[in-house]
This record gives C-alpha cells, sequence and structure tokens, in this order.
C-alpha cells in the first residue's frame, strides 16, 4: 500500500465503519449550541458539513456556507473549537480512590478505569503537538500518570490537516501546523472545489495501514497530492498572528515589566485561558467524606493558576494580585515550559485568545512587552 | 460513652425560605442527615423544638429589623457552630435593594399603613452583627454544596468549597461560553461557582446569584459589557441582582450610577 491515499466523502462511513470494527470508540466534531465540540460519533452524518468559523479575540461564531459556494460542502473547514482532546485524555473531574472505615482501619479501593479505546477523528496539527507535550508531562518524567498513559496508549489517531485557518491561529509561527508531520495513525487532507470532493489519506503507523485495508481508496496521483499541499500552505498564509521566536527571553528578562499592571487592569482572572488550553495540565485534588465518616473519596479536577488557591501556602496565597498571575501564566506557557520540559507549552492554537472573555491576546502582550523592554529601567520612565 | 448526635438547628430571617428548603430538598439523603445530627429546631420540618445550646445553626435570611438584630445574637450565644446560608443571610439579598433609598420614603410607597412598619434601614448579612463561622453561598444555595459543609463539619475537615469563578465550572464541564460564542452578557467571570453551571447550560449568562468571586475584576467586565451593547442602566441593573450588596457589585453598581 503506498503512504498517501485518496478516499471519496463517501468512504468517511467506511473508514468510521472499520474503527468501530477495530473496537474504537470515534470521538469527533460535533455541533453543539453555536460552536464544534468533540464528542462520540456514530455516523459520518454526525460531521458538521459546510460551516465556517469566525474567531477573534474573545469572539467565536459559527456561520453557514453560502450555498453557491464549494465550502458548503466542506466537512473540516472550520478550526479548533473550545474544547481539546485533552477533555479525553485527562478528564476534567476524576475519582481517585474511595475507602471505608473498617474494624482496624481503612480499607481502600483504587478507582479502574472504564474509558473506552478512543478513536479521534480530526485532531489538528496544533492538536498533535499539544498532545506530544502533554505526553511529555504526564508520561515521559520520573512519575507516570497511569491512567492518562493507558488511554494514550488505546488511542488512534486520526488526523486532519488545516486548510483554512482561524482566526486566532498562529500554529506556523510555533512550528506544529497547519501540516501534521507525525504524530498519527492516519492524516486526511480535505481536497475541496467546485466539481471534486475528496480526502488525501496519509498512512502514519502500522495500525493506520491495516486500518485503511478495510476502507475504500485508491492511491492519490501527484497532482491531487500537490493541490493538498496547496491547500494546507494556504492556511500557513492565512494567519494573522504570530508568536515572536524569542518569546522565552523576552519574558524570562521582564518580570518587572510594567505591562504586567497593564494586562490585570483587563484581566478577570477566570481562568479561561488555561482551561482551553490543550496543554495546561494542572490539577487540584479535593477530599470528601460521607456524613457518617465511614466513606472518603479522593477526587482530582481541573485547576488553573488563576485560582487564589492555586498558590496557596501557610499563611496565604503567593500571587495575591492578578498581574503576577498573568505573568505567571504566560511565563510558564512560553519560557519556563521549556526549562522544565524542554518545549514551549504554547502550540499556537489560538483558543487562549478566542475564548478569553475580554479577548486577551497571548501574542500581542509578549509584543508589547517586546516592543518596549529596551526602554529605560523602571523608575526613569 | 455512647456519643451523643449533633444538634442541628435551622433559623430564618428575612427570606424566602428557598435555601432552607434546600435542606428538605436532600431528599435521597435526608434519612443520612437525620441519621447524623439530631434536628433540634427546624419548623420548617418540624414543630418539635429542642432547647439550645446547639452544635450546629443553620441560619437563613438577612437582619432587616430590631428584632432580628436583637434575635441573632441570642443565636449566636447559643450555637458553637453557626454557618449562613444563601445570598440573604451573607450578603442581605435582594431585599437590600432597599439600602439604596431613605427608608420613609418606600415604607410610604409601599404599606397603607406605614406606622405599623417597624424596618431597620438597612438589610444586611448575618456578618455584619455577629461571628460567623463558614458562609455558604447562592440563591438558592446548592443542596450539594449544603451536604459537603455538614459532612466536613461533621468530620472536622474543611468543606470544598470553591472560591473561583463561574467560569470554571462552564469548562470542567464542557460548556460552550455564552458570551464568546453568542455575544450574551454574563456575570460568570466576577462569580463564585457553586450552582452547578445552571444558566450557561441553559443558554444564559449568568445572573450572580451565588455572589462576587475571590478576586472580581467588575471594571473589566464593565467595560467588556458595554462593547457587547449594555448602557449604564442595564449596567447597573445587572450588578444589582440578589447579591446587589456584596461590596464589589454594590461599587460596581455605584460606577454606573
Ligand atoms: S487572560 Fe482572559 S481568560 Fe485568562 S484569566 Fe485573564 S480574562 Fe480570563
Ligand atoms: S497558550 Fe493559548 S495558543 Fe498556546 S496552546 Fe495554550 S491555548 Fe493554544
Ligand atoms: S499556565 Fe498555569 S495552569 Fe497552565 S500548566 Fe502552567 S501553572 Fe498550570
Ligand atoms: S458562559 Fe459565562 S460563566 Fe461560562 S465561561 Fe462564559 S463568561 Fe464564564
Amino acid at each position: 500500500m503506498p503512504d498517501t491515499l485518496l478516499i471519496s466523502t463517501e468512504a468517511l462511513q467506511g473508514l468510521l465503519d472499520a474503527l468501530i470494527a477495530k473496537g474504537y470508540q470515534p470521538v469527533g466534531p460535533r455541533l453543539e449550541r453555536g460552536a464544534i465540540v468533540y464528542e462520540t460519533l456514530s455516523a459520518a452524518s454526525d460531521l458538521p458539513r459546510g460551516y465556517l468559523d469566525e474567531q477573534g479575540g474573545g469572539h467565536y461564531r459559527l456561520s453557514k456556507a453560502d450555498p453557491s459556494s464549494p465550502e458548503t460542502a466542506g466537512i473540516f473547514r472550520y478550526a479548533v473549537g473550545p474544547q481539546s482532546w485533552k477533555g479525553f485524555l485527562f478528564p476534567s473531574r476524576q475519582s481517585l480512590w474511595r475507602a471505608r472505615r473498617t474494624e482496624t482501619g481503612f480499607a481502600f479501593e483504587p478507582e479502574t478505569d472504564d474509558a473506552p479505546a478512543y478513536a479521534f477523528l480530526g485532531a489538528r496539527p496544533c492538536e498533535l503537538a499539544a498532545m506530544r507535550i502533554q505526553d511529555r508531562v504526564f508520561q515521559e518524567g520520573p512519575y507516570v500518570d497511569r491512567g492518562y498513559a493507558e488511554r494514550r496508549a488505546r488511542a488512534f489517531v486520526v488526523a486532519v490537516n488545516c486548510t483554512r485557518a482561524g482566526g486566532t491561529c498562529f500554529c506556523a509561527s510555533m512550528g506544529t501546523g497547519p501540516r501534521a508531520e507525525d504524530g498519527f495513525d492516519l492524516c486526511l487532507t480535505e481536497l475541496l472545489d467546485a466539481d471534486d470532493h475528496a480526502f488525501l489519506v496519509e498512512i502514519g503507523s502500522a495500525s493506520g495501514r491495516a486500518l485503511m485495508e478495510l476502507v475504500r481508496h485508491r492511491t492519490a496521483t501527484p497532482e491531487e497530492i500537490e493541490r493538498g499541499r496547496r491547500a494546507i500552505t494556504d492556511a500557513a498564509e492565512q494567519m494573522g498572528r504570530r508568536m515572536p521566536p524569542d518569546a522565552a527571553a523576552i519574558l524570562a528578562s521582564n518580570p518587572e515589566h510594567p505591562r504586567w499592571d497593564q494586562v490585570a487592569q483587563r484581566c478577570l482572572s477566570c481562568a479561561n485561558c488555561t482551561l482551553v488550553c490543550p496543554t495546561c495540565f494542572c490539577s487540584r485534588v479535593e477530599d470528601t467524606t460521607s456524613l457518617d465518616g465511614v466513606e472518603a473519596a479522593r477526587h482530582r479536577q481541573w485547576d488553573s493558576c488563576f485560582t487564589l488557591d492555586f498558590s496557596y501556602i501557610h499563611g496565604g496565597p503567593v500571587r495575591r494580585e492578578t498581574a503576577a498571575r498573568y505573568r505567571h501564566w504566560i511565563t510558564h506557557k512560553l519560557s519556563t515550559w521549556h526549562a522544565q520540559f524542554g518545549t514551549s507549552g504554547c502550540t499556537g492554537c489560538g483558543r487562549c485568545i478566542t475564548w478569553c472573555p475580554v479577548g486577551i491576546d497571548i501574542t500581542e502582550e509578549v509584543a508589547a512587552i517586546q516592543a518596549t523592554e529596551r526602554a529605560e529601567p523602571l523608575g526613569d520612565e | 460513652m455512647a456519643s451523643r448526635r449533633p444538634k442541628l438547628a435551622v433559623w430564618k430571617f428575612s427570606s424566602c425560605d428557598g435555601c432552607q428548603l434546600s435542606l428538605l430538598a436532600c431528599e435521597d439523603e435526608l434519612l443520612a442527615i437525620a441519621d447524623a445530627v439530631e434536628i433540634a429546631y427546624f419548623l420548617e420540618a418540624s414543630r418539635a423544638e429542642v432547647a439550645g445550646p446547639y452544635d450546629i445553626s443553620l441560619v437563613e435570611g438577612s437582619i432587616t429589623t430590631p428584632q432580628e438584630a436583637e434575635r441573632i445574637r441570642r443565636v449566636r450565644a447559643q450555637s458553637r457552630m453557626l454557618i449562613t446560608i444563601g445570598a440573604c443571610a451573607t450578603t442581605g439579598g435582594i431585599q437590600a435593594l432597599k439600602n439604596l433609598r431613605p427608608l420613609d420614603d418606600l415604607v410610604r410607597a409601599v404599606y397603607a399603613h406605614p406606622e405599623y412598619i417597624d424596618s431597620l434601614a438597612t438589610s444586611t448579612p448575618v456578618l455584619d452583627h455577629v461571628r460567623v463561622d463558614f458562609e455558604l453561598h447562592g440563591c438558592p444555595i446548592n443542596k450539594y454544596q449544603l451536604l459537603e459543609v455538614l459532612s466536613a463539619t461533621l468530620n472536622g475537615r474543611r468543606p470544598n468549597v470553591p472560591t473561583y469563578s463561574q467560569c470554571i465550572e462552564c469548562k470542567l464541564s464542557g460548556t460552550v461560553c455564552v458570551m464568546v460564542s453568542q455575544g450574551k452578557a454574563c456575570l460568570g467571570p466576577v462569580t463564585q461557582a457553586g450552582c452547578g453551571n445552571l444558566c450557561p447550560t441553559c443558554d444564559r449568562g449568568c445572573f450572580g446569584c451565588f455572589g462576587p468571586v475571590e478576586t472580581a475584576n467588575t471594571q473589566a467586565l464593565s467595560a467588556r459589557l458595554k462593547a457587547l451593547g449594555m448602557d449604564q442602566r442595564e449596567l447597573q441593573h445587572y450588578y444589582r441582582l440578589f447579591t446587589n450588596n456584596a461590596p464589589a457589585f454594590r461599587e460596581a453598581s455605584e460606577t454606573h450610577d
């Protein structure tokens, strides 16, 4: 089997059937209350068709494409929405263990993970990058998060290259997209014009190859492969934002910059940016008891460095001011993450910009600090 | 020595009874509560009254009359733990709107016989009058949070009642943000979590029932709400809902006078 195949749009159903036959539970984009979210797919007809997104700082709208344009048949012409695959690999709420009081102490029962083997259909290049970053956090360090590692190992990834950039995307400047280089079992590129609609399929793994045995396909022609390449280049050229390449150094050398207080005036410390970010990994752990004190349980749920509790140590929270919290988040993402995990914590997906209720823009904040960092030292202004 | 069940009392001040009813709404858990505590005083549930002192007092309602100001002191004196429940008891409630105008004007406008009315000029939270051991917010409170507070109190641990934003609840449950995706006004970013995400899951913005979040930046939110089309008056009314007298919301509403 060659490495690049072509399938028809009808064959997407065959792809889903093959995944289900292999025991996977397909999850992918679905339309819910005006946004693209990730949910269980039972048929290819569940995939939203003909939707285009409009994204900006604190702004997201989906619209139906003009029925006379080829876009009306498009399936993956929107960029990432508010959710990411993080919700499946690192669930927002999880029970860790339960315990019962016994005559001699406590009997512990660890929770069993009953998550299915997921097939992620429609993972974008920036999302593959986010999974690789969370792999480093959860399973490549000295302490492995067993649940994450198991869910990750079981998952099958059908990536989709981006052929249209979202309004807040800047993956090209982070080197994570809009084309997926690796990290998938299969990777689709949507070919869409007035008289043709089909998908290129790149094979990324042995299980990807085995799956394609079950799906009707033919070899892609060099012209088709070239059309796909051009569509992805178009997406790269559409991106209106970029991250300055030396963001890590800019932030590391400006902990006292006046911009921190300025951004704190606008920041709600609502934590949306951290929770929509596909790489943020922080959690809090809570213990509960039954009223009679016989049963106890421990839960883990997503947390954010924007809460006061997050930096609470004896005596009070360390990062009381919003300026300190915003600085912590952006510096962790773009600078200290390198020292901690050998990579940036940002993939350029743009979610933190779109889903910030007041539209604070991570690229703009770095650029603002960069533009003024050579100003006179503080106090001499 | 047989251990005595802790005595629980439920008190009502100026309020609608909705928060006390949250205790009765704990249908499945009610028997467990009755096993864990002796319900010594709870007029909404039973006419039986066991004399104090009480181990745990749940206090609903705000202080709006001289008699209430007196009675809350007696309740405090008889209670080992005093827990206030609901927006009225923790902020003064919707009735704290009266704090904005001279009492006489209001009494004359509302009552045919103003001379019968003996009211304080303000509706204030219980904390303004006596020491409070724990405040549980909400209009009404969330019954699961109430159970958590009771269970934590009975087991000698700190309750898990978050002080972070409503937005975190949206994101934990995967609710699409109504402000970003539909341009609807939402107080969620300045409101404490706790309701279990009720309004955003019904496609509406948050009304601030759980009061201000730990560090509420109402100025930044107001600027955004204006950009989404709210005028001064609408903004003022938006902050003047069930928790209008909570300092952060009161100050925010005053800046839009
Ligand atoms: S940057 Fe935006 S999303 Fe993040 S905490 Fe501040 S206001 Fe919320
Ligand atoms: S920091 Fe923002 S742009 Fe970067 S990965 Fe996170 S959400 Fe995406
Ligand atoms: S930015 Fe904040 S929430 Fe995200 S990983 Fe870093 S500390 Fe955690
Ligand atoms: S709907 Fe409201 S509470 Fe939910 S994330 Fe959006 S602004 Fe926050």
